[in-house]
């Protein structure tokens, strides 16, 4: 179960979350969803403890991410998937060195059974004729498949996925969210999946969340999010221009995670006394 | 209505400022300096225990080393062509141009072969590695690698280590024969010195505590540019401008550091 406990982070003068809470139960996927900027990707990177809260704790199955050293970091976070919004690819590796990457180094398979594993989920993506490409000889939609295929190759527990349709035409968007629906049914993983993918990914996840302004504004059950009943929600499910939420581009969202130090520390040049 | 400041209370106001701005300007660059401290003593930790990614090590070595040969060459034969060019006159002023070989072979070995053959191995080799990890970082490639349980420094940052060791000590001596060998087209070919007397008096002038001093320093500016180049690609700020601005600060903080470190590592050596 991932239990999110009143989450606050700021870059800088800038707060992204206030105040976050969110439950996910097991077998259970939530996705969350938010105007572009609104801090969903900084709020998955809490999931796996790739950025640090200001405030606020993060439970993954009862046990506080911050508390843990990082050998019991790192057996939590080897029972989870995540699927960058970039793919996070290897250039210099094919395919199916991408895909072996983690089982080469993090597990003691032999090179036979890393085979059949990674050749059984490059199937489960449609890609086992393209193993021995580069990344860069892959369409967008390729290489999504092949990060989805990279995430769940050590059978995650829990999986995260960040945006794993932006950036791709429609059909192939709908391909991927289908391919997502048949392993999550399979496998009845938990996670969270950010997507603006609206109402598409309705018909995979159990429950919506919706972040604004820091905060989460709706947690819904899939079923009903298309005809909510909160403003917010209904107004961002049906596009309206017209709503509670004022659409206004002030900023980009945030960056990854080795950066507070510098983002915080130039800050503190450039604005004296802001914390 | 807040009342006006006297002189004295603005005096009071702009020293607080000024030193609040001075106070967190110093603040940053030593946080950034420690953070830097901590990353070499993190791959230098890494580098002295196993896993040891020796592949990627040779690999890296390979670029570094290998493909640095003909501009190290080049460059080499050219250095060596005017210091002979440029020491003849005076030397035959002084009626001892038979010094020109050690005189060539001293400077290049002490001095000359490390620093130079440093500086080009970071414009080369040192801004490539700095993008690349800076390119891996805004693709989140670093962030994959902490999520499966990997440390990124063993893989990104430790086989460049070990291939500025081994490389750069190997380029500096191939950039010292090769200027040598510069040396005597002009001091020899051109100018009409003897073979004999140039090759000769090298042999009574190089001591072996030229060589290994040269080899130290070579050593040492290899630590520095892994060290460089890999911190400012690892932690570069998102973007093409991010990496950009990464790549250049590398180049010119390695080049720099490199004329500094020269200078301290001559005087201990030598």
């Amino acid at each position: 179960m991932i239990c999110v406990e009143d989450l606050w982070k700021s870059f800088g003068a800038q707060e992204v979350l206030r105040g976050v809470s969110l439950r996910v139960r097991p077998g259970e996927f939530m996705a969350l969803v938010g105007l572009s900027g609104c801090g969903k990707s900084v709020l998955l990177k809490h999931v796996v403890r790739l950025l640090e809260p200001d405030r606020g704790r993060v439970l993954v199955d009862g046990e506080d991410l911050a508390a843990l050293s990082r050998r019991e970091l790192e057996a939590t976070r080897s029972r989870m998937g995540y699927l960058f919004q970039n793919s996070a690819l290897f250039d210099s590796l094919t395919v199916y060195e991408n895909v072996a990457f983690p089982l080469r180094e993090k597990t003691r398979l032999g090179e036979g059974e890393i085979r059949r594993k990674v050749m059984s989920e490059l199937k489960v993506v449609g890609l086992e004729n393209a193993e021995e490409k580069y990344p860069a000889q892959l369409s967008g939609g390729m290489v999504k498949r092949v990060a989805l295929a990279r995430t769940l190759v050590r059978d995650p527990e829990i999986v995260l996925l960040d945006e794993p349709t932006t950036g791709l035409d429609p059909i192939v968007s709908r391909a991927i969210l289908r391919l997502f629906a048949s392993v999550h049914r399979r496998r009845n993983l938990t996670g969270i999946l950010v997507s603006h993918d609206v109402p598409a990914i309705f018909g995979i996840v159990e429950k919506v969340a919706m972040l604004h302004g820091g905060k989460i504004v709706a947690v819904e059950p899939s079923t009903e999010a298309r005809a909510s009943r909160n403003p917010m929600l209904a107004q961002f499910v049906n596009g309206d221009a017209e709503g509670p939420i004022q659409h206004i581009e002030t900023r980009e969202e945030p960056a990854g995670p080795a950066l507070p130090l510098e983002l915080e520390l130039e800050d503190a040049v450039q604005k004296p006394g802001v914390k | 209505m807040e009342p006006p400041l006297t002189n004295a209370g603005q005096l009071v106001e702009t020293s607080i400022r000024l030193f609040t701005t001075v106070g967190a300007w110093l603040l940053f660059r030593l946080a950034r300096l420690g953070r830097a401290g901590l990353f070499l003593t993190q791959t230098l930790y890494c580098t002295a225990t196993p896993p040891l990614k020796l592949r990627l090590a040779v690999k890296q070595i390979w670029f570094i080393g290998w493909k640095s040969i003909g501009v190290i060459c080049l460059m080499a034969a050219f250095t060596g062509m005017v210091l002979a060019l440029q020491s003849y006159p005076t030397l035959k002023q002084l009626g001892s141009e038979g010094f020109l070989g050690p005189l060539v072979a001293v400077s290049l070995i002490r001095e000359l072969g490390p620093v130079l053959s440093a500086l080009m191995v970071t414009g080369r080799a040192g801004s490539s590695i700095a993008a690349e990890i800076g390119i891996r970082r805004t693709n989140e490639q670093i962030d994959a690698l902490e999520l499966m349980g990997l440390n990124p420094l063993r893989y990104l940052v430790t086989p460049n280590l070990l291939a500025f060791l081994v490389a750069l000590p190997l380029l500096a001596a191939i950039f010292d024969v090769a200027a040598i060998l510069g040396g005597y087209l002009v001091g020899v070919r051109l100018l009409g010195l003897n073979a004999g007397t140039y090759f000769g008096e090298m042999s009574h002038y190089v001591r072996m505590h030229d060589i290994l001093g040269g080899l130290y320093k070579s050593a040492s500016f290899g630590l520095l540019i892994a060290w460089v180049c890999c911190y400012k690609g690892y932690y570069t700020q998102p973007g093409a401008q991010g990496v950009s601005a990464a790549t250049t600060q590398a180049v010119v903080n390695a080049s720099v550091l490199i004329l500094a470190c020269d200078y301290f590592v001559t005087s201990l050596v030598f």
